[in-house]
């Protein structure tokens, strides 16, 4: 998939012949001009020039201002979108992320992400009620390194086979871990019917069990792990996975280690996923069951990272938020057209439909997904912009 | 001793059913080098058509003439919409094409057939054989009888007649193929039409088994182990492949899952699989492929 590799590198191209069109034009601004503000720049002082002062500290503003609105989200929005929409949008993208790196950046092909969900959920609960006393976030930790363990060992095939023949070690891990939590009573501390209850949420004293706290909780969580992720993929280790993806042959023939950088993307994953897996069970549903993180949401994770776009971090957030909205406005649009409710195996037969019907789509007009769609979307609007001022 | 036979039988009985199933997998990996995730659905829906067909009335010969020749006219659809737009992308990219695809027929055929479990009557019937030291039944007699004589048949029309030996050209080398003027998107619909009869073929007898039901699409996944322990292109080792897992997860069922709690049978044929792969990555009769830069 030699087109995803380059879905972020073409966009800065995009940029910066945006940046030349406007230069050439203009040759007699020189980089003084941002301060002076000639007419025509000041027309255009909210797209300051490429490489300027003011731009820094105009995405300085922006991303002050939009972690600004993301912390302060509660204040806004009803309970119901926080703990319906907003926190599994993000634990789901949170998981995405972790399938991308296996997937999208690293190519190996996984259906077991929900599998890793579930082994951190359990992970993050079995340590948090055999620990007392130990700090949520560090039992998160801990149920993401298990996950990313078990991602480890079912990722082991992959030193010796390629491509989608992975799917089979993933679906082991699907079944089995399913299979393992219902069966072995210990892990969700023998408790009747293998239904785990969320401990309460809390960290250094404040209380997290409203659901702004939930919200919080995800944003603390989610927020710095994709900055390390996207770091981890414009890195070294991104590059390996790219090579590995976009060829492996050549990839090992230049040198590149190329079953370490496999690993390295299964561990790495998982350890998201299973990270993921344990917001999803503590921080959305209060509780989790074995069967609730089965194939079918292997599948669900798989598709945000289609749909959203593979190979990029950005991705699997705009994915998670269309899998998750998409539904409820489905519902929304089949009650204003029947002026009742619809039966809601109708409307799950008509999702299923428009999904996997979009997935073709997309991999046939864009497959580096909505994300890259929107990125689009926002370069045409800015050329606009400039064109008439 | 009569117990273990009657176990092992057992198993390779059901093992010929996931041999019907992973046939057409192989029959699209062999021509297209595509790894069909939607064969499981093209089994649902094809059963589903047909028991709808039946339960409106129309006789057992007559709805499986009509659902092949639904089959058919997908298999075209499916080459036009799905796969020629896709010719050049990269397998992974096909591989998620037909997952989307699997969805796609999914709700498509709840939708129009719905959701409720349908059963399927033959006319065979599923009792044991009476007289027999060893309990088998008529019907899987029968079930072997039928997969038997569509393996020979998928065997014999690609070794000899021109659209199988076209088949093994793209397969090899789609380029190739292309090049000497082989017309590849009738090869692709001719694959896919094959797939979706041996869909029919394996939703008839799976669906007078268990009834028609979406579990249908689940025990499809069965079929990749079965792959992996073959090989992806061989018709000689899905034979091997699929009397190997319904035997073995049989057995480990009745003497190991025993001792386990059970139900070991959901994972077993996959972890088998993934010990094949450790072992021999190409599947018993696999080609080994060799990588060029």
């Amino acid at each position: 998939m030699s087109s995803e590799a380059t879905v972020w590198p073409s966009t800065v191209e995009d940029e910066n012949t945006d940046g030349v069109t406007v230069d050439s034009r203009e040759p007699a601004t020189p980089a003084s001009s941002p301060g002076g503000g000639s007419e025509s720049a000041g027309a255009r002082a909210w797209i300051p020039a490429r490489r300027s002062v003011p731009r820094a500290a105009f995405y300085g503003i922006a991303i002050v201002g939009v972690a600004a609105l993301l912390v302060s989200l509660p204040l806004l929005v009803t309970d119901y979108v926080l703990s319906a929409i907003l926190v599994p949008v993000l634990a789901l993208a949170l998981a995405g992320v972790g399938q991308n790196l296996i997937t999208g950046y690293a190519g190996q092909l996984s259906v077991g992400s929900a599998a890793f969900m579930s082994v951190g959920a359990f992970a993050t609960y079995d340590i948090s009620s055999h620990v007392h006393g130990l700090p949520l976030l560090a039992s998160f930790a801990f149920g993401g390194v298990v996950a990313g363990l078990v991602g480890l060992f079912f990722g082991l095939p992959s030193l010796r086979i390629r491509g989608f023949y992975l799917v089979v070690s993933t679906l082991a891990a699907q079944f089995f871990v399913v299979w393992l939590f219902t069966k072995v009573g210990w892990f969700s501390n023998y408790s009747a019917s293998g239904v785990i209850t969320a401990p309460k949420l809390s960290i250094a004293g404040i209380d997290l069990s409203s659901p702004g706290g939930h919200y919080w909780l995800s944003l603390l969580v989610v927020v710095p792990l994709t900055v390390v992720g996207r770091n981890l993929v414009k890195g070294r280790i991104g590059r390996s996975w790219m090579a590995v993806r976009d060829m492996e042959t050549a990839a090992a023939v230049v040198g590149v280690r190329t079953g370490r950088a496999k690993l390295l993307a299964f561990g790495i994953g998982s350890f998201y996923c299973g990270v993921a897996g344990a917001l999803w069970a503590f921080a959305y549903l209060g509780t989790v069951e074995p069967h609730g993180l089965d194939l079918d949401r292997s599948f669900q994770v798989l598709f945000i990272v289609i749909l959203g776009g593979l190979g990029s971090i950005a991705g699997p957030f705009v994915g998670a938020a269309f899998v998750i909205l998409f539904p409820v406005a489905l519902d929304q649009l089949g009650s204003a057209l029947v002026g009742g409710s619809v039966d809601p195996g109708l409307l799950q037969n008509v999702e299923k439909i428009i999904f996997g019907a979009l997935v073709i789509l997309l991999l046939i007009k864009q497959p580096a997904g909505m994300a890259r769609l929107l990125h689009i979307a926002w370069i045409r609007i800015r050329r606009w912009r400039s064109r008439q001022a | 001793m009569a117990f273990f036979l009657e176990v092992l039988i057992g198993g390779l009985l059901s093992g010929v059913m996931y041999t019907m199933v992973a046939l057409g997998f192989v029959l699209i990996y062999k021509a297209s080098g595509v790894f069909n995730f939607a064969q499981g659905s093209m089994v649902l829906f094809a059963a589903l058509t047909l028991v709808t067909l039946i339960e409106h009335g129309l006789a057992l010969p007559w709805a499986l003439g009509a659902s092949a020749v639904v089959m058919l006219v997908g298999a075209v659809a499916v080459e036009r919409v799905v796969l020629r737009p896709l010719v050049h992308a990269p397998p992974m990219a096909l591989f998620l094409a037909t997952l989307g695809l699997a969805f796609v027929l999914e709700g498509f055929a709840q939708l129009v057939y719905g959701t409720q479990v349908h059963g399927l009557e033959v006319g065979i019937s599923d009792a044991p054989i009476s007289g027999w030291p060893i309990e088998i039944s008529k019907f899987d007699l029968f079930a072997a009888g039928v997969a038997a004589a569509l393996v020979a048949a998928i065997g014999i029309l690609f070794q000899t007649t021109r659209a199988g030996v076209g088949l093994r050209a793209v397969a090899d080398d789609p380029l190739a193929a292309v090049a000497v003027g082989l017309d590849l998107s009738r090869l692709w619909a001719i694959a896919w039409g094959g797939a979706g009869i041996v869909a029919l073929v394996a939703g008839l007898l799976w669906g007078a088994r268990v009834g028609v039901q979406f579990s249908l699409s689940l025990v499809v996944l069965k079929a990749l182990p079965v792959l992996i322990i073959g090989g992806f292109s061989s018709i000689g080792g899905v034979i091997a492949g699929g009397l190997i897992v319904g035997a073995s997860e049989k057995l480990a069922e009745v003497y190991v899952g025993s001792h386990m709690g059970g139900g070991i049978e959901t994972w077993f044929p996959y972890v088998l699989a993934v010990g094949f792969l450790l072992a021999r990555p190409t599947g018993l009769f696999g080609e080994r492929l060799v990588e060029r830069v």
